[in-house]
């Protein structure tokens, strides 16, 4: 188990290393940074060497390279080139309340309501119950999430007037792009809860425990619930990113002043560092998900057992 | 004695897309308090059926219980509420289940799960629950059962694991204990252990069994009734000598005479065709297409069951006072038997081998630095013209062995010669397809041998294609056309799929393929033992014939040792990578000198109830050691009733008596 | 078996049952030993039966293949063009002029709409076909050469699977100059990663399976194993995915373009024309309405036709 915790993180440090190495040179490259000569033609020599110096920009690029990574592991982001004088990991810190919220709140809503629809299709398997969560499954997976965020805002929020649609003033602000976001997710866990379970209880075991006669409910609670449920876990990597890119468009559908809206933002006007920032928190968020993802099933399922040799 | 369970005109069917599927047509039959009731019948028969009806596991949406009664204690299980089934499972009436790997839930605790059904039945706490599980672990014969009840099925062997499905249905005492094919994903030697297990518990708590199975050698060991069952019916019943010795229905002389007699050596009779669809069952006797002493009436009505004693019935019109006696007809079809009774098994000392494999070794790379030793030095040859067989259970690495012999494995060590060449390592290309020509394989699988994707004639085809054989179209297709009549298929299956085909079917079609290419030796791994009992014999009686017509060598592969004792000259015996025994049958059958060797043989159950009873088995102790990690020296001494100090050593390869070769310690 | 049992068995021999000859033996029927019990159908025309007995699949088919004809014809059903603007008609309701309104600079909404469905359609397409070609190759080689190569090429797409998909997106369209083409290439590198590793574990499958050790123990070559056995039995398996592959990367489009990174005015994509009608929904639903639903309507049916599909060439249902 150590062993195999140790193999792992090495292996994610080394995936930031790249992304990061990655992100840094793509940067490097790219055009239209705030501080391109023609936008800089105006100020003196001086000026422009002193703005060069502040954010680094002065040193042969392998310098600034290793000061970056340098910093990075300290948690230092840089300053945005925006948002003059922020750091970013400061910006991001400010701005990550709301989305965490968000998404936590997403999470819920859709895993659970996901999981009722799921068992509900299951159980009255070839019903039109199971048809019905079926085409809503098609559905959130189909319609595109700020399809659905504009139709939410424009009929909840314009013309029914029953909830606030863009400013991100009270608790209820947060209610029409948490159903946004958790429209995926519904759709992804309904359906993959659907077919675990129809799998499950196809099982020789449920058989089993049907003959020790054990009343439907049992049987349910005791065998099918828990074996169907424990795959589960396996998608929990691609909800995340469902939720992380979701999160883009709905924050800035709905005005919330989220890390999304402010990549969205970021990318509006080159903020190079803030992207740059983002796009490694987003994936160590992500990569941590997936060890989270692989710790958790280890735990949950027996068979598993991790070891070391498997890296 | 008294009744216990009475199934009366049972009608089952299944609705399905493709139409209502009449799976159990009209069964009848009794289990008398603390007796054994067999049902034999092939796949589809309904035996599963009728078993699962009893207990009331059908699946509600799509089965559809007709008619008739199921009389539990007098009470019919049909019409009693959902509630009160409930409680008479698990209690009353309890069911063990074929595969033991799938029927343990894998997320719940062995204690658990035994404990569950007690604590159901019993309403005792969950302490005194889980007490009672580690008594009934016990009981069927768990080690360590305080310890093991905290762990999960995939912590357990498949032999201990049937143990603990044996646990879940006995733990309650049932009066009633139904087992479906309780040993048939088991090897020999585990399925022993098993069967004496469920007499025992017979003999302790007089529980009454239904023992539903194809296998006529377990019904033999464990019967005391049996119910013969075709097509959705029971075509005969009687006491197990009733049965076994004075059969009345056609169909039950035609399975008594498709499994290998050891004494005899006559040919296997196989029934012909194969079983009717039960989308429409046919009019009159469902048997009546494959019965060579079939009568008008059978196509036209039904066959009530005659009564031939007080216990025994039959479903024939052949019993009717009006039927033909046949005492004449068959002695002229035994007389056919008679001619074709099979050329004495020859003796292959003197002849040249073909085939000689030389300390042959494969070991299969698995995570870090552990091998696995699949075949670890083993040495035979094949001679001109033989069947050897290879025989062991799983996991003994045979076929293996017969996969590096054709290449389709490069070993870690040793070689293997074709007519005294080299045939691994850099080859020319020449070469390596004078060899693949000559050398071909049958696989076990039908259902994965054939590429749904092709059409028949392409897949019989394929070695002609590669090879170059067919000088044009037309040609390529007489060769297939005349290798389909070879064994057996209707020329005009050239453009179907493999899906359209049956088990039997598709196995006939992968031998026309290998036939292809006129090899001269064949390696046929598990030929058999995906088919039922009736095509089993067809698809052995085919090779016979083929061998004898084309001059073919064969390595025989199974696990079945009746089969292979049937079909080969000679017998070598794998355990754990390493051959043990290999001697001519007649001598390997009647001194075999390993005690391995002694203790499989010894397991195989009859199909002869006397034999059964009076017999000693040998029953050897313990599971199958993991292959990762085999036993140093010996690797049976584990397991051995006769190890020794000595056993730590490697036993060396030696022939102890003319053409008879062991690895033992105990033959000098 | 007790005595009343038996009475029960015994025949009732009724009037006309039995003939002069029925009890003579005719013995086996040979013709009916050697039939098939299924009758005989292609593989191919098996499928296509089984696909359209799901009605949903039919129906979005059919949908699907109207969408397209419009999408092909659409913009040359009347005299505008895209980008053809006429500021005294901005912002007109549908009417028998301009079936689907006009926008803020007066241009026709029905030629934008159709305009944009094939830009999208043609996105989506080309990044599929990109998508299979790469990802069948690299799939294909990491898992019949096998060994370390296998290895390594694993380890590439561990990397990249690493990296949420759209912020690499994101990134290297930033790189790139805005435009079908980088959207496009932006989409394929991440998207062949999924079509590689599906090939390659059916590959892997298929490896093992006896009727390929059949083969080879006939002698066949590499290159006749992946012509006659591999290619036709993957194919069912990649057809699906590239259906899968086509919404998703429709979808991908329109995010793109919904965040302003996408193609750019007066291009229009259904993307680039959801945005629009975002920022002018509130007195102008329409603008937002007529692209939705057609967004909608492609994302549902190439979903529902991609299950169907499924469904319809899964060997396992074959039995």
């Amino acid at each position: 188990m150590k062993k195999f915790l140790a193999v792992r993180i090495v292996n994610i440090l080394v995936t930031l290393f790249v992304i990061a190495t990655v992100t840094f040179f793509l940067m490097k490259l790219l055009p239209g940074s705030p501080f391109d000569e023609e936008k800089l033609a105006g100020l003196s020599d001086e000026d422009r060497m002193e703005f060069y110096a502040r954010y680094g920009l002065d040193q042969p690029v392998a310098v600034q390279y290793a000061k970056y990574m340098g910093n990075l592991v300290k948690g230092d982001l840089g300053i945005s080139y925006y948002y003059k004088g922020q750091q970013v990991e400061s910006l991001i810190s400010s701005r990550i309340g709301p989305s965490a919220l968000l998404g936590a709140q997403a999470a819920l809503l859709g895993v659970s309501i996901g999981l009722i629809l799921g068992m509900i299709a299951a159980f009255r398997h070839n019903t039109m119950w199971d048809f019905f969560t079926m085409f809503i499954a098609v559905i959130g997976v189909a319609i595109p999430n700020f399809v659905f965020a504009a139709l939410l805002q424009y009929y909840v929020g314009l013309k029914w007037g029953i909830l606030p649609v863009a400013f991100w003033e009270s608790y209820d602000s947060s209610i029409l792009p948490t159903i946004a976001l958790s429209m995926m997710v519904i759709a992804l866990i309904a359906r993959f809860m659907r077919n675990e379970m129809l799998e499950v209880l196809q099982q020789d075991y449920i058989l089993t425990a049907k003959s020790k006669g054990l009343s439907q409910m049992n049987v349910i609670i005791r065998h099918t619930l828990r074996n169907s449920m424990i795959p589960i876990i396996t998608i929990l990597g691609p909800i995340t990113v469902s939720l992380l890119t979701g999160s883009l468009v709905i924050e800035n559908i709905f005005g919330v002043p989220g890390i999304g809206s402010l990549f969205v933002d970021s990318i509006k006007v080159n903020d190079y560092t803030t992207i740059m920032g983002l796009t490694l928190f987003y994936s160590a968020f992500y990569i941590l998900t997936i060890l989270v993802v692989d710790l958790l099933y280890g735990i949950v399922d027996p068979r598993i057992r991790l070891t070391g040799s498997k890296g | 004695m008294e009744p216990l369970l009475e199934v009366k005109d049972l009608y089952v069917s299944f609705h399905t897309q493709a139409g209502v599927v009449k799976a159990v047509r009209g069964v009848n039959f009794t289990v008398n308090k603390g007796e054994t009731l067999a049902i034999v019948g092939e796949s589809g028969s309904g035996k599963s059926v009728t078993s699962k009806a009893i207990m009331q596991l059908l699946p509600d949406h799509s089965a559809s219980y007709d008619s008739g009664k199921i009389l539990f204690d007098g009470q019919n299980i049909l019409e009693i509420s959902d509630k009160k089934m409930e409680s008479i499972r698990g209690s009353d009436i309890a069911m063990v289940f074929q595969d033991p790997m799938t029927a343990l839930n894998p997320t719940m605790t062995i204690g658990k799960q035994v404990a569950e059904s007690v604590m159901r039945h019993e309403k005792i706490s969950k302490k005194a629950a889980l007490q009672r599980a580690i008594e009934i672990l016990d009981l069927v014969g768990i080690p360590e059962p305080a310890t093991r009840v905290n762990q999960y099925p995939h912590q357990f062997s498949g032999g201990m694991r049937q143990r603990v499905v044996i646990a879940i249905a006995i733990a309650c005492n049932p009066r009633l204990l139904i087992a479906d094919e309780p040993t048939t994903a088991l090897d020999v030697t585990i399925q022993a252990q098993i069967l004496d297990l469920l007499k025992e518990i017979q003999r302790k708590t007089g529980t009454s069994i239904i023992l539903i199975t194809h296998d006529l050698g377990v019904v033999a060991n464990m019967a005391d009734k049996v119910a013969v069952m075709y097509a959705g019916k029971i075509v005969e019943e009687g006491t197990v000598e009733e049965v076994f010795e004075q059969s009345e229905h056609p169909y039950t002389w035609g399975l008594l005479k498709s499994i290998p007699n050891l004494e005899a050596n006559e040919q296997l009779y196989s029934i012909p065709g194969t079983p009717p669809d039960l989308l429409s069952p046919p009019v009159g006797d469902a048997f009546a297409a494959r019965n060579e002493f079939a009568m008008a009436i059978d196509y036209e009505v039904q066959p009530p069951m005659f009564a031939v004693s007080k216990t025994h019935t039959a479903a024939t019109w052949l019993l009717h006072e009006k039927a033909p006696d046949l005492s004449t007809v068959i002695q002229s079809t035994e007389r056919e038997l008679e001619r074709t009774k099979r050329r004495d098994r020859k003796d292959f000392a003197k002849t040249d081998s073909i085939i000689q494999v030389h300390k042959l070794k494969k070991h299969f790379h698995m995570s870090g630095n552990s091998y696995l030793k699949a075949v670890d030095g083993v040495s035979f040859d094949i001679r001109k013209g033989e069947t050897l067989g290879l025989v062991g259970e799983s996991g003994c690495g045979k076929s293996t062995t017969g996969r590096t012999i054709m290449r389709l494995y490069e070993p870690t060590g040793g070689e293997v010669y074709f007519n005294g060449k080299p045939i691994h390592g850099d080859l020319k290309k020449q070469d390596e397809n004078r060899i693949r020509q000559k050398m071909q394989m049958i696989f076990q699988d039908p259902y994965a041998s054939l590429d749904p994707r092709k059409k028949v004639i392409d897949s019989v085809a394929e070695g002609i294609d590669i090879h170059k054989l067919a000088a044009s179209v037309k040609d390529r297709r007489d060769i297939v056309q005349n290798l389909l009549e070879i064994v057996g298929l209707n020329k005009g299956f050239m453009n179907r799929y493999p899906h359209e085909f049956s088990g039997g079917q598709r196995q006939r079609i992968g031998i026309a393929r290998a036939l292809a290419v006129n090899p001269d030796v064949i390696i046929a791994d598990e030929p058999i033992s995906a088919l039922d009992v009736s095509i089993q014999a067809q698809v052995v009686n085919l090779l016979k014939d083929l061998q004898h017509e084309q001059d073919l060598t064969y390595l025989f592969i199974a696990h079945d040792i009746s089969m292979v004792k049937y079909i080969s000259d000679r017998i070598g015996v794998m355990y754990l990578g390493n051959l043990v025994e290999l001697a001519p049958t007649d001598e390997l059958s009647k001194e075999p000198l390993h005690p391995y060797t002694q203790a499989l043989l010894s397991a195989v159950p009859t199909p002869n109830p006397k034999i059964e009873r009076g017999r000693e088995r040998i029953i050897l102790t313990g599971d199958l050691p993991n292959p990762m990690n085999p036993p140093t020296g010996c690797r049976f001494r584990t397991r051995c009733p006769y190890a020794m100090e000595k056993c730590k050593e490697t036993p060396i390869w030696k022939e102890a008596k003319p053409n008879h070769f062991v690895a033992c310690h105990l033959i000098e | 078996m007790t005595n009343t049992n038996l009475e029960k068995y015994e025949v009732k021999e009724t009037e006309g049952v039995f003939r002069e000859d029925s009890f003579k033996v005719v013995g086996a029927k040979k013709e009916s030993q050697d039939t098939i019990a299924r009758p005989h159908v292609g593989i191919l025309k098996e499928s296509w039966l089984r696909l359209t007995k799901n009605k949903g699949a039919v129906v979005s088919l059919v949908i699907i293949s109207l969408l397209v004809l419009l999408a092909l014809l659409g913009p040359y059903m009347n005299e505008y063009t895209y980008e053809q603007t006429d500021y005294d008609k901005a912002f007109q309701e549908p009417n028998g002029e301009h079936w689907f309104g006009t926008d803020k600079f007066g241009r026709d909404q029905w030629t934008r709409i159709w305009e944009g469905t094939r830009i999208s359609l043609y996105i989506a397409l080309l990044a599929s076909v990109l998508d299979l070609a790469i990802g069948v190759i690299y799939g294909s080689i990491s898992a019949l050469v096998g060994g370390k190569v296998d290895n390594i090429m694993q380890r590439i797409i561990e990397v990249l699977v690493g990296i949420p998909n759209l912020i690499l997106i994101i990134l290297l369209i930033m790189l790139m100059k805005p435009g079908i083409f980088t959207i496009t290439v932006a989409m394929v590198i991440t998207g062949w990663v999924n079509m590689a590793r599906l090939v390659r574990s059916q590959v892997f499958k298929l490896k093992s399976q006896e009727f390929i050790l059949a083969s080879r123990a006939l002698g066949a070559s590499n290159g006749r194993l992946i012509k006659e056995h591999f290619i036709p039995n993957t194919l069912g398996l990649i057809i699906v995915n590239m259906m899968f592959t086509i919404p998703s990367a429709i979808f991908t489009e329109a995010f793109l373009s919904f965040i302003g990174l996408g193609l750019q005015e007066p291009l229009a994509s259904l993307g680039v024309l959801i945005n629009d009608g975002f920022e002018g929904m509130r007195n102008n639903f329409y603008l937002l309405l007529y692209p939705t639903l057609v967004i909608v309507g492609l994302m549902i049916c190439f979903n529902l036709l991609a299950d169907g599909l499924r469904d319809a060439l899964d060997p396992k249902m074959r039995k």
